[in-house]
């Protein structure tokens, strides 16, 4: 074969080896974190983990119930507030001002806000929350979350409003439909599971998020279903037991562990076939 | 007007006026919440950028631009002596350092979803990446303190170490001891972390190649690698720096995933084994227990951190919108 040839097509086989090697490197990160959350958390997962409240030091009697109360309270508050906000603003960027100076600005604010480090949030919600209200709270944390849903669910539905068929919305106001309800009952429904996944990424995202609770909300060791008060949440008790000296603690912080990714890959998953089901209809 | 009215209540119980009236209040209602929606995103912004101004105020009026230089982080000292060059260090030693090991392999995961991988498994490897890049940053973290400390200071470090021992430059980056905590773990652990924005975004941006050039490039003769390498690649060069862009902005503000592991040290060692700090993990580890000159430095750590990946993230969105503006012509 003619040397050049043979050249051309040895770099593209070593190319295309190193290419497989790095899809290889991905993919086993994955597998080897995914294999020790669960090989050390499900030796640690029974009822006690839900049932009973974190443990003081030392003891090895206890679980996370006030914790995975408490995350659940603060997602579920945190995704309320910042999904129907997030909801209208993307709606407002699709529907209303399409081709506004503002919507561009907003857009280019919201991708930014995107991605801004999510501890960041943690300082701005104290600065603006925790100082004024005089003490860690929380609600605090909640809108801390909130703040981190917004720019999610934002992109999404603008996103997604943006794939509905003009010609639906062109009907639905030749029959005298004003501009609200062509888009609550015409557009929303057609872009419904799109909207959803939304909400459901979102909820991934702050289900997980540790940095902007930890002077928000902080922790608590007790039950607690008071929002003026600190209240017990998985990430931040996962923190504080992971660097700690004590066995138990680090067993559970494993449990937790586990229980957060869980929960965020099935919510990824759910969303992922929502996805799914749009794309294929 | 009267009689036309008439003829209406005449023509049913069904008030006509009054519904074309609350249609027209419910339009402009939900106008003005969708707007006012709109408008509270930058609102937002404003607050994060006016509260952490107001926070590190004290901080900037003490140490003023110095505070960018020194070296010594002493809160409990009397007076208290604060500076931000020890996390600035860190933050992008850690940065660089990660982005040195994800941009190759990110991209060659990119290269190998879109040109090289049997159609069949390009689902599966896809969803995998995505899955990667959905786990929270704690668990990064926790799994870096636990599992990959002591296995990189037990045989990568060593290794490292013992080759470059004696060897000028490269000896005093790879110098001993090695440590459980150190700058090269936590940039390890963000390489990990980022390495999903990479290759999804990657995978997007060659997506919008016209399958024509590529096709025309095989059809004269091309390999897989210099399709992509002359073909690819320039098409979508801007579009590949805008995803290496927004990666390196989480990286720079990446916390959970970095805190366990990166030991807390305020001093700059040149050893990249040594332990170090970032500002994320300077205020996730202090910032609870601060109060005073401490907590304001501490926020004015914030301060800078949030105006560097504002301005990281604001070149890589432009430089994705220009790639959006081309494939939409």
């Amino acid at each position: 074969m003619n040397p050049i040839y043979a050249s051309r097509r040895r770099k593209n086989v070593v190319i295309k080896f190193l290419c497989l090697a790095a899809a290889a490197f991905g993919v086993t990160w994955l597998a080897l974190i995914l294999f020790t959350l669960f090989y050390n958390g499900l030796t640690g997962l029974s009822l006690q983990v839900f049932a009973q409240d974190t443990p003081p030091p030392g003891s090895t009697e206890g679980g996370l119930r006030n914790a995975i109360v408490g995350s659940i309270i603060m997602t579920v508050i945190g995704v309320g507030i910042g999904a129907p906000l997030g909801l209208f603003a993307g709606t407002y960027l699709a529907e209303y001002g399409k081709h506004d100076k503002l919507t561009s600005v907003i857009r280019f604010i919201n991708d930014i806000l995107l991605s801004a480090p999510s501890i960041i949030i943690g300082l701005f919600i104290y600065g603006a929350i925790v100082v004024p209200m005089g003490g860690f709270s929380a609600f605090a944390g909640c809108l801390a979350l909130a703040v981190i849903v917004i720019p999610v669910v934002v992109r999404t539905t603008e996103d997604m409003l943006g794939l509905v068929p003009n010609p639906l919305r062109e009907a639905a106001s030749a029959l005298g439909l004003p501009r609200s309800l062509v888009i609550r009952r015409i557009a929303y429904r057609a872009a419904r599971s799109g909207l959803i996944t939304g909400v459901l990424l979102a909820t991934a995202r702050v289900a997980g998020e540790t940095a902007p609770l930890l002077f928000t909300a902080l922790s608590n060791q007790f039950f607690s279903l008071n929002l003026t008060k600190t209240m017990a949440n998985l990430p931040v008790t996962i923190n504080n037991f992971v660097q700690s000296p004590y066995a138990y603690w680090k067993e559970l912080a494993w449990s937790g562990a586990l229980l957060i990714t869980l929960t965020v890959l099935a919510l990824n998953i759910g969303a992922r076939i929502l996805g799914a089901e749009r794309t294929s209809k | 007007m009267a009689v036309e009215s008439d003829v209406m209540e005449a023509a049913g119980p069904y008030d006509r006026a009054r519904a074309l009236s609350a249609f027209k209040l419910g339009d402009v209602t939900f106008y003005w919440i969708t707007r006012a929606c709109a408008i509270s995103v930058l609102l937002i912004l404003g607050g994060i950028i006016i509260s952490l101004i107001v926070g590190a105020w004290p901080a900037i009026r003490e140490y003023g631009a110095a505070f960018l230089w020194t070296q010594r982080w002493a809160p409990s000292a009397d007076p208290p002596v604060l500076g931000a060059l020890g996390p600035i260090y860190g933050t992008l030693i850690t940065s660089v350092i990660a982005m040195m090991i994800a941009i190759p392999v990110g991209l060659g995961i990119a290269i190998f979803l879109t040109e090289i991988c049997p159609l069949w498994l390009r689902r599966p490897i896809g969803l995998a990446v995505e899955l990667l890049a959905g786990i929270p940053s704690i668990i990064y973290g926790m799994w870096g303190f636990f599992v990959l400390g002591p296995f990189l200071a037990n045989t990568f470090q060593p290794f490292m170490i013992s080759i470059f021992d004696g060897v000028p430059v490269l000896g005093t980056i790879f110098a001993g001891p090695p440590s459980y905590l150190s700058l090269f773990n936590a940039s390890l652990i963000l390489a990990i972390m980022v390495l999903p924005f990479i290759t999804s975004i990657s995978v997007d941006v060659f997506k919008t190649v016209p399958p024509v050039l590529k096709e025309a490039a095989y059809g004269v003769g091309c390999t897989t690698w210099e399709v992509v390498r002359n073909v690819v690649i320039p098409y979508t060069r801007v579009g590949v720096i805008g995803g290496i862009m927004l990666a390196l902005g989480r990286a720079l503000g990446e916390t959970m995933a970095v805190t366990f592991i990166i030991g807390n040290s305020f001093k700059i060692q040149s050893s990249i084994f040594a332990p170090g700090t970032t500002i994320s993990a300077a205020i996730a580890s202090e910032f609870a227990e601060s109060d005073g000159l401490h907590q304001s430095g501490l926020i004015l750590l914030g301060l800078l951190l949030f105006v560097l990946t504002f301005f990281v993230l604001a070149a890589a969105r432009l430089m994705l919108m220009r790639l959006e503006k081309k494939a939409g012509n």
